[in-house]
């Protein structure tokens, strides 16, 4: 085939890119070089419109073992324990076809932990859907869930936590998110620096397919009516396979032979190859004839741009190709050596004793694309005065059970009861907390995880809400009692050729960088997805951050349901009155303009580092962070969960009821104490200049409010369960 | 007292299994598919998790796999052996215990905590259980219990049913019943008793931290009826 500019184009590179590709090589690319370098440079891989701002976040801290860079971040848990973990996002093979898309998702992220060699601990998600009247949502949905639990389940990974929410700017591009967590000695740890001359590169795993060809260009590119066709571009996932590479490879692990390891994930071979190279400074030669294919007859450009799923690349020491073969003939899994290191600096490739592909490995790497998007700074929408006239005639019993039954609020049980998450016998928190919790096996300690976003928030404001879902991260794990170490982000965007979308782009990394920063609480891993758009419509921008914890002694884990009558309920932090984009002016009063509640970053750390201090002193009976729905939600969910009621005494405050109990000012939340304790408690946060008022008392099976209005606990959690599950079966 | 604990391609309950028999006291050794000698055991566990990733029908490749030979021999001796989830699946398909798990009713995987009542303890497993109820805890795609009408005869003749999923009090009704089995089967024996299949994982259940503790109960009074 005779590479052209239009054939450049086809492949999704622009002119002036393609015009740079010939300068850089000094002459004319052939159909496998044009093939790598579209795969490299396009934004999936190359992150070229983001690199520039993703420069700005705070990666570095006192934990923090690796940043972003590697397959995943690494952040160390003292006693030479470290945690590896890092999210990726799925969503466009996930619309096309959602079992595939998800399961692979799964299965990459995997992937991208063990290769450092850690074992897989905890799985997370975090799934978006369009609205649940739209007709491809519930099929989405089921899809994603099964795809998800297929893949997790035979792997015997935990899933411990996750979020899913329903909004229509999603419904021409659902999101999904996975995150892993993988558990690793501090000094074993492996990375994909290639270095020494002559060393053999071995091929482990599946054999290579057709599956997935152009998948990472795919995933840089708008949808449009022609996205059924994109199918084939969709990988297919074989977690059995994945499953025998993990053991294989943490066999090999064990030893001391392996230089550098690097996953196959988008771009397959070319991306592996090339970054083990560009990392190590060297050049790979790879003859591709010994490539293990599963298909016949398959070509250069085939083999290179194939995402078959769950294959390794590995730099070896030499000498070591035969014991390393045993452990992989073993499990049953392809062990080929397929190239060596060079000098070169050069990725040379031969096919049938023929040169075809000879780049050198910066023109690909460093020479790479990166631009400076134009982009539109948002404005503070101005607030919103709730008419009198407008919510006198509402009841807040019935405001509550209207929103406990919103698919953004209700009960995912339905959801998270088709995933393993008990598998490995460490799992102390399940899902449907505030944060998943799993024992570091065969030690006193545990690691919480959350996984967090609020599009809506950061469609209103971006800044506002970039700073928000790091402070909302912060808060789940300090909810169980656990302290914030690090984070990963999977920045979720439309088109960043449109200026608003950029902007949305450049000013949420902006909060998340301020608020990380802040409250030290680094980003040491994550992924960015953009083009999610559906020709010119684009999601809200849903940048979703993945936080983890440490809890020293897993015995002081909190979790939020009530644990007993007559205990004393208090809430920290003020509550201001906060109802613009608050679930309740968006879904109640219809009102869906206004600015996010504001952040701010000093009583955020103060009040959960206060909490934490309470915890310390085990003064704390239950917990849970104040978000959607405000107070009365996250009451009325601490109920469901303890099976126990409440009286509520709204303390006399200037707002009206409604904005107490509806309002999602932020860094709040609400806790239960014993009686007796209440001196001690109160003196430690007012030592802390922490705020908080009282709430009201723990009863057997009733929520009281002012002891007027009552509703029993066991309406609430029916509205509160069974939303999904009537959705799903219908 | 000795026990094994098979590995096949896609166990991924073994070191659950492991770690849970150590605890209670048991020397446990784990033993790989492609062995052909089981080692000297008072109890053989086929483990969870999807071994040959369920390809074919869920356990039929793994109860063709070399160990297994080796694994029914001592089970046709009258050796221990027992199977959950995977492992209960594995021995539907080598016969050792009767009937066939089929595709959960609503066609979704499920975990979550059951209830289920022991309905016989005349037998190594369960005799000097003081509760007639154990919350249990259950990850499966396919436990779904079903046999023909002459061989739900002989099992219910025999006395083979193990346990069935109930309420908390006991109460064996199809609103209790997690998968669709045919009579809420849970777990069920062979003829004599010392091969038992289930679906629960008790291994999961082993300390106050986890799901609960009624898997400790199990496992302490097994090694005490082996002794």
């Amino acid at each position: 085939m005779i590479v052209n500019e239009q054939v450049a184009v086809d492949h999704g590179l622009k002119k002036d890119e393609y015009a740079k590709i010939c300068e850089l090589l000094k002459r004319t690319p052939n159909i496998t070089e044009l093939g790598i370098f579209s795969a490299m440079w396009n934004e999936h891989c190359s992150y070229k419109s983001s690199r520039l701002h993703l420069k700005k976040l705070p990666t570095k801290g006192k934990k923090v073992i690796q940043g972003p860079g590697e397959n995943a971040g690494v952040i160390d848990i003292e006693d030479n324990d470290a945690i590896v973990f890092k999210i990726e996002s799925h969503n466009h093979p996930s619309f096309i076809e959602p079992y595939q898309g998800a399961a692979t998702g799964v299965g990459g992220i995997m992937r991208d932990v063990f290769t450092m060699g850690a074992r897989p601990i905890a799985n997370l998600n975090s799934i978006h859907f369009g609205s649940p009247q739209h007709k491809k949502t519930k099929n989405l949905l089921r899809g994603v869930v099964h795809g998800i639990g297929g893949y997790g389940n035979c792997m015997g990974v935990p899933t411990i936590a996750g979020q899913t929410s329903f909004d229509s700017s999603y419904n021409g591009n659902i999101l999904v998110n996975a995150m892993t967590l993988g558990l690793v000695k501090k000094d074993k740890i492996f990375y994909s620096k290639a270095a020494g001359l002559n060393k053999p590169v071995i091929y482990v795993g599946s054999k290579t397919g057709r599956d997935g060809i152009h998948g990472a260009s795919m995933a840089s590119a708008s949808f449009d009516e022609k996205i059924e066709e994109k199918k084939p571009t969709v990988q297919v996932g074989d977690p059995f396979t994945e499953k025998l590479l993990l053991e294989a490879c943490l066999e090999l692990m064990a030893g001391d032979s392996i230089i550098a390891i690097q996953d196959m994930g988008a771009a397959g071979l070319t991306s592996s190859s090339i970054e083990m190279a560009s990392k190590g400074n060297l050049g790979i030669e790879i003859n591709l004839n010994k490539v293990p294919c599963r298909e016949t007859k398959m070509t250069p450009y085939e083999i290179m741009l194939s995402e078959s799923q769950e294959r390794m690349l590995i730099v070896l020491e030499n000498g070591n190709e035969e014991q390393a073969k045993k452990i992989f003939d073993k499990w049953n899994l392809d062990f080929a050596v397929i190239g060596k290191t060079t000098k070169s600096k050069k990725i040379e490739l031969y096919f049938d004793e023929e040169k075809v592909a000879d780049i050198p490995v910066n023109t690909l790497v460093e020479n790479s694309p990166m631009y400076d998007r134009k982009w539109k700074k948002a404005k503070l929408p101005k607030k919103n005065k709730i008419k009198k006239e407008d919510i006198k005639h509402l009841k807040i019993i019935d405001v509550l059970k209207k929103i406990l039954t919103n698919p953004n609020v209700c009960s995912k049980e339905w959801i998270w009861q088709q995933y393993d998450h008990t598998v490995m016998g460490d799992t102390i928190q399940k899902p449907g907390g505030d944060a998943g919790v799993v024992r570091v096996h065969g030690t006193d300690k545990a690691v919480a995880a959350s996984v967090d976003s609020s599009a809506v928030y950061c469609w209103a404001h971006p800044l506002t809400g970039g700073k928000q879902v790091v402070c909302e991260s912060f808060r789940n794990l300090i909810s169980v009692g656990a302290k914030p170490i690090a984070i990963t982000n999977c920045l979720n965007f439309g088109s960043p050729e449109n200026e608003e979308n950029m902007g949305e782009f450049v000013e949420c990394v902006q909060g998340i960088g301020e608020a990380s920063e802040y409250l030290k609480f680094p980003v040491v891993s994550g992924n960015v997805s953009f083009y999610n758009q559906t020709k010119d419509e684009g999601i809200k921008p849903t940048p979703a951050i993945g936080g983890v914890g440490l809890i020293k002694n897993y015995k002081n884990m909190i979790t939020m349901d009530f644990k007993e009558i007559d205990n004393l309920v208090l809430i920290i932090g003020k509550t201001e009155g906060h109802i613009d984009q608050s679930l309740f002016a968006r879904n109640i009063l219809d009102e869906k303009n206004g600015p996010p509640p504001e952040v701010n970053l000093f009583n955020e750390k103060n009040n959960g580092e206060t909490l934490l201090k309470l915890i310390d002193n085990n003064l704390i009976k239950s917990a849970h962070d104040v978000s959607l729905g405000g107070i009365i939600t996250a009451v009325a969910k601490m109920c469901i969960k303890g099976k126990k009621g409440i009286n509520i005494k709204k303390p006399k405050y200037l707002i009206n009821e409604i904005e107490y109990f509806f309002a999602e000012d932020q860094s709040r939340y609400i806790i239960e104490i014993n009686k007796k304790d209440f001196k001690k408690v109160a003196d430690i946060l007012h030592k802390n200049a922490v705020h908080f008022d009282e709430l009201g008392t723990i009863n057997k099976n009733e929520l009281y409010i002012n002891d007027k209005t009552k509703v029993t606990i066991d309406e609430l959690s029916t509205s509160n369960k069974s939303w999904l599950t009537n959705y799903m079966s219908k | 007292m000795k026990s094994s604990v098979i590995t096949f391609p896609g166990s991924n309950c073994d070191r659950d299994m492991d770690v849970a028999l150590k605890k209670f006291g048991f020397k446990n050794k784990m033993v790989w598919h492609a062995d052909a000698e089981l080692p000297k055991s008072d109890l053989v566990v086929l483990p969870g998790g999807f071994s040959y990733g369920d390809y074919l029908r869920c356990g039929s490749m793994a109860s063709k796999s070399k160990i297994m030979q080796s694994v029914i021999n001592f089970a046709n001796s009258g050796g221990m052996v027992m199977g959950i989830c995977n492992g209960f699946q594995i021995l539907v398909e080598t016969g050792l215990v009767p009937g066939v798990l089929l595709r959960n009713k609503y066609l979704e995987f499920i975990c979550k905590n059951v209830f289920v009542k022991i309905n016989d303890k005349k037998n190594k497993y369960f005799k000097n259980v003081d509760n007639e109820v154990l919350e249990f805890h259950i990850a499966h795609n396919e436990g779904n219990y079903f046999c023909t009408n002459d061989q739900l005869k002989e099992i219910e003749d025999n006395n083979q049913i193990a346990i069935n999923y109930c309420d908390k009090n006991g109460k064996i009704e199809d609103q209790f019943n997690p998968n669709g089995s045919l009579k809420n089967i849970a777990g069920i024996f062979n003829k004599e008793k010392n091969v038992l299949g289930m679906m629960p994982h008790p291994e999961r259940m082993i300390d106050t931290s986890l799901s609960g503790e009624d898997g400790s109960l199990f496992f302490k009074n097994l090694i005490n009826n082996l002794k």
